[in-house]
């Protein structure tokens, strides 16, 4: 892609291109690297405004009211709308407030929101960053997302963002736990801990020789680990009906009650992009990634978009269906049903892979 | 001067700032912070060295999880600063003491005449070299049963943890979720046949009330 790139601005650029040449070439690999940044997060956050659009619309559809409709053609300009007005709003800072704490808060939620798309391949070869440890690189960075939740409820220096915070430390730790250990049997089967090779190793099987590759994919061998591994992506980015952290009945928004203006946006920018995160590595750990479900149709991006969108529309769906877990029952939830079930089919996966019954060789 | 060289400079710089910080900041959250910097740059020194799974590893445990619960508790406590600093110079003498022990034994170590480091050879791994696996495979194999009895010990360290703060209080109403769902419709409701009451016939004053 990078000689494609190069051959396109020697040919815009013509006999000037060598000078030109000349100047860039020291600074090249950081010129390019920056492109490919703008390329995956310019994207992302406009997914990220049309997810809102798409979330607030589909469960209008859903309690069967319209939802927005007013501005643009078909509400279509609604999410721009929005963010300027969010980004003309002022942003507030509370009296009591620790200032530097309360401005590195919405930092700390948003970096590694972002930081983390670095290792994500959404096609062979696109990616930023083909690193070996891809997977404990997404599980150390993702697990830093809690700080910016816990530096704002205390920099804030109020009740309800407090609880929020406490909340939120208590839930994110939990949640991460089984998550990273339905990961476990993800690597077991795949045999690496880069995410190329992850999807890569779906795409052989019993199945795939038939032509039916998505029974391949490891949602099936692996059903519990997806179901909990899904499950546990929602707590994790506290969404509903895990979304006791904000629980707007209980403690009003938890974190964000002082955050005003594009401090708040932040936050909502952070929580919509871990959402688009977690069904990408759903989609990536679970179901193929970029690989076509059947044999006769070619792989690439859109299977990719598709998978994710999908899922999204999970998140979505089951935020207008259920009502509110209760504090003591999510818990219970994380540490006594999905910590042992997936302690207990990292073994049965251990001697499933030992036994003359493997299906990975 | 090399880009790496650089990095190492602006790591251990940031590190040494933040440790400073830690035990010099006056609210013991800030020194909470600061010590999760002080992480964050050590893993990054650990990259350097090309032990990506301990970075990765130390970001996860210690960042992700130990320091959150140690904000936590530190969120909740109220400490006094100046209490702490009381007995500054009584024990500085002691504390300066052990400060010198560790950085004389640390110098011997490193500067290698005495260890023999410098005679170690020089690490020149392949560009498919993978950290992760190669400990693994050394854990797994060469170290196994001290690997497992370091497990088991830490097991034994959570189930002792859990039943020293576990009380079972009788006047508790939590809710068991399997009771709730083992109920049937028979224990919330009993219906009871009884006569049917005859209605009496409305007073005339009431009707007249109406019209």
């Amino acid at each position: 892609m990078e000689a494609t790139v190069l051959n396109l601005l020697a040919a815009v650029f013509g006999s000037l291109w060598a000078p030109i040449w000349s100047l860039i070439k020291p600074v090249w690999p950081l010129l390019w690297t920056l492109a490919k940044i703008v390329l995956i997060l310019a994207p992302l956050l406009l997914s990220v405004a049309y997810l809102t659009f798409w979330e607030r619309k589909v469960i209008g559809w859903m309690q069967v009211r319209i939802g927005p409709n007013r501005v643009g053609p078909w509400g279509l300009l609604q999410p721009i709308a929005d963010g300027l007005k969010l980004f003309f709003k002022e942003v507030l800072f509370p009296t009591a407030a620790d200032k530097k704490l309360f401005v590195l808060g919405p930092i700390m939620a948003i970096a590694p929101a972002l930081a983390l798309w670095a290792v994500i391949p959404f096609s062979p070869g696109w990616v930023l960053a083909n690193v070996d440890a891809g997977v404990l690189y997404l599980l150390a960075i993702s697990s830093v997302g809690v700080y910016g939740i816990i530096i704002a409820g205390w920099a804030s220096n109020s009740k309800y963002p407090f609880f929020g915070a406490m909340r939120a430390s208590a839930q994110m730790i939990s949640y991460e736990i089984s998550m990273g250990l339905a990961l476990i049997t993800v690597l077991m089967v795949s045999n690496s801990l880069n995410l190329t090779d992850i999807v890569m190793a779906q795409s052989k099987g019993r199945f795939a020789g038939y032509g039916i590759d998505l029974f391949s994919w490891n949602w099936l061998p692996l059903l519990p680990m997806f179901a909990v591994y899904l499950i546990s992506g929602v707590a994790e980015t506290n969404r509903a009906p895990f979304d006791v952290v904000e629980g707007e009945s209980e403690i009003v928004a938890g974190h964000m009650v002082e955050y005003s203006g594009m401090a708040f946006a932040m936050f909502f920018l952070a929580e919509y992009a871990n959402m688009i995160l977690i069904s990408a590595m759903t989609s990536i750990f679970f179901l193929g990634g970029w690989l076509s479900p059947v044999g006769f149709l070619p792989d690439g991006f859109h299977w990719m978009a598709a998978k994710m969108a999908a899922i999204l529309f999970f998140f979505l769906w089951i935020r207008a269906t259920f009502p509110r877990y209760r504090y003591d029952q999510l818990m219970r939830l994380g540490w006594k049903v999905f910590v042992p079930l997936t302690l207990i089919w990292i073994l049965v996966v251990g001697v499933w892979m030992m036994s003359p019954l493997t299906i990975w060789k | 001067m090399e880009f790496k060289t650089l990095l190492f400079y602006l790591f251990s710089a940031v590190t040494v700032f933040a440790a400073l910080r830690v035990i010099t900041a006056r609210n013991p959250v800030h020194a909470a912070l600061f010590l999760v910097l002080a992480f964050f740059n050590v893993a990054g020194l650990w990259l350097l060295l090309q032990a990506e799974f301990l970075a990765l590893v130390l970001i996860m445990v210690y960042v992700g999880a130990v320091m959150v619960l140690f904000l936590f508790v530190v969120m909740m406590l109220d400490i006094n600063i100046e209490r702490v600093r009381l007995g500054f110079w009584k024990n500085l003498p002691l504390g300066a003491l052990v400060g010198l022990l560790l950085i004389g034994e640390m110098a011997a170590v490193l500067s290698g005449r005495y260890f023999g480091l410098a005679n170690l050879p020089a690490h020149n791994l392949p560009a498919n070299y993978s950290n992760t696996k190669e400990l693994a495979r050394v854990l797994y194999t060469e170290y196994a049963y001290p690997f497992e009895i370091a497990s088991v010990i830490l097991l034994v360290a959570i189930v002792v943890a859990v039943m020293l703060t576990l009380r079972r209080r009788k006047d508790t109403k939590a809710m068991h979720p399997s009771d709730q769902i083992a109920v049937n419709s028979k224990d919330r409701m009993r219906l009871v046949k009884m006569a049917p009451e005859v209605e009496l016939p409305a007073p005339a004053a009431q009707s007249g009330e109406k019209a």
